[in-house]
């Protein structure tokens, strides 16, 4: 009977620890996204320094007047479908010059991380509380 | 990669749409019946990861610049649906928020990053990992292999939604109504700036993750 306790609480303590042990792991991924959150503005610094351009097949109509000669008519009826708050990853009305724009950068960032995320975490509930797993999984524990 | 508004004729990002739909609804069912709650902070991180992975624009000097997609890498962690799923939301919220991509292109942007870049990143990595163990070199190999195949094959297959335009699409006196650039032209632009220098960042950024799980919690390669 004793025995039988003990091992029941090593079972717990060892549940125990692998909880604590997931909550830093999960701790130690968002200080990792949260790092390259931080560094980010590599991603339009060293480009810049390096004289590159945007990507492939993603320039703006301008752009592609430019280039090809002329504005395709499709594309000029289409190109302004949606304007987003935060083209380019910039924050609306900010300063030219690099800090701004690697501070604005910054902010998109920590904004679109939060954002996905966010919209991450709700379909993940959605899913789960349909799931008839996870309500087994309550009742067990009850 | 990803495609702008005015880039894909309406026949294309319909269809595109249409593709890429089922594969939602299936990743749904997927994780509607393996999900667990406890998962739900690893799919919010590997969903932001996602985001933010993207935003390091790598460049080739003088020309274009591209990026990683992450998409091998939470599929090896998190499952391949889990990472349609979490690729996808990123992609929503960068053509949302951030007009990076456009609204009508969801469809074929969650497609060729999403759907494709998790299925056939996972597919490669199974295929070479094997039965390898956990903590074996074999695995950060198969996770580098499987993060250069998948966005090689992510690239082509916008080169190729890209490409098709001009032939589909063309106005009565025989010009170019959305991307203009044919198969020729777009194919090798994108085919090979993911070959020679994108691709590799994707499976170094792959391995490095890998080998950093294998020592911190290999339970999640498990």
């Amino acid at each position: 009977m004793r025995n039988y306790e003990s091992k029941s609480e090593n079972k717990i303590m060892r549940n125990e620890n692998r909880d604590r042990k997931k909550n830093l792991t999960v701790r130690k991924l968002w200080i990792g996204v949260g790092i390259l959150a931080l560094l980010s503005p590599l991603g339009i610094i060293i480009p810049n320094y390096l004289g590159a351009g945007g990507a492939w097949g993603e320039w703006t109509l301008e752009q592609i007047t430019k280039i090809s000669g002329f504005a395709p008519e499709g594309m000029k009826r289409m190109a302004d479908t949606w304007k987003a708050p935060m083209t380019n990853y910039a924050v609306p009305g900010q300063a030219a010059g690099p800090v701004h724009s690697s501070l604005g950068y910054i902010v998109a960032a920590i904004i679109g991380i939060s954002a996905t995320a966010g919209l991450m975490y709700l379909l993940t509930r959605l899913l789960v509380r349909k799931d008839g797993s996870s309500k087994h999984n309550q009742q067990a524990r009850r | 990669m990803h495609i702008p508004d005015g880039y894909l004729g309406p026949a294309t990002y319909a269809a595109m749409y249409a593709v890429t739909i089922p594969f939602w609804a299936v990743a749904s069912w997927k994780l509607n019946r393996t999900l667990k709650a406890k998962q739900a902070p690893y799919l919010a991180i590997g969903a932001a990861f996602a985001f933010v992975i993207m935003m390091f624009n790598i460049p080739i000097i003088g020309g274009t610049t591209g990026h990683a997609t992450g998409a091998t890498l939470i599929a090896i962690l998190l499952g391949p649906w889990a990472a349609v799923i979490a690729v996808s939301a990123a992609i929503i919220i960068q053509a949302l928020l951030f007009g990076d991509g456009g609204i009508t292109a969801i469809g074929a942007n969650c497609f060729n990053m999403a759907v494709v870049g998790a299925l056939v990143g996972y597919g490669v990595y199974r295929l070479i990992a094997a039965r390898s163990g956990v903590a074996s070199r074999r695995r950060v190999a198969a996770g580098a292999i499987a993060a250069y195949v998948s966005l090689n094959v992510s690239a082509l297959l916008t080169g190729i939604e890209l490409g098709l335009q001009p032939m589909l699409e063309r106005s009565a006196s025989g010009q170019p109504l959305y991307a203009p650039y044919p198969l020729s032209v777009a194919v090798p632009a994108l085919a090979l700036e993911h070959l020679l220098l994108f691709g590799i960042v994707e499976a170094a950024i792959t391995a490095l993750v890998i080998r950093y799980i294998q020592k911190n919690d290999p339970d999640m390669l498990g």
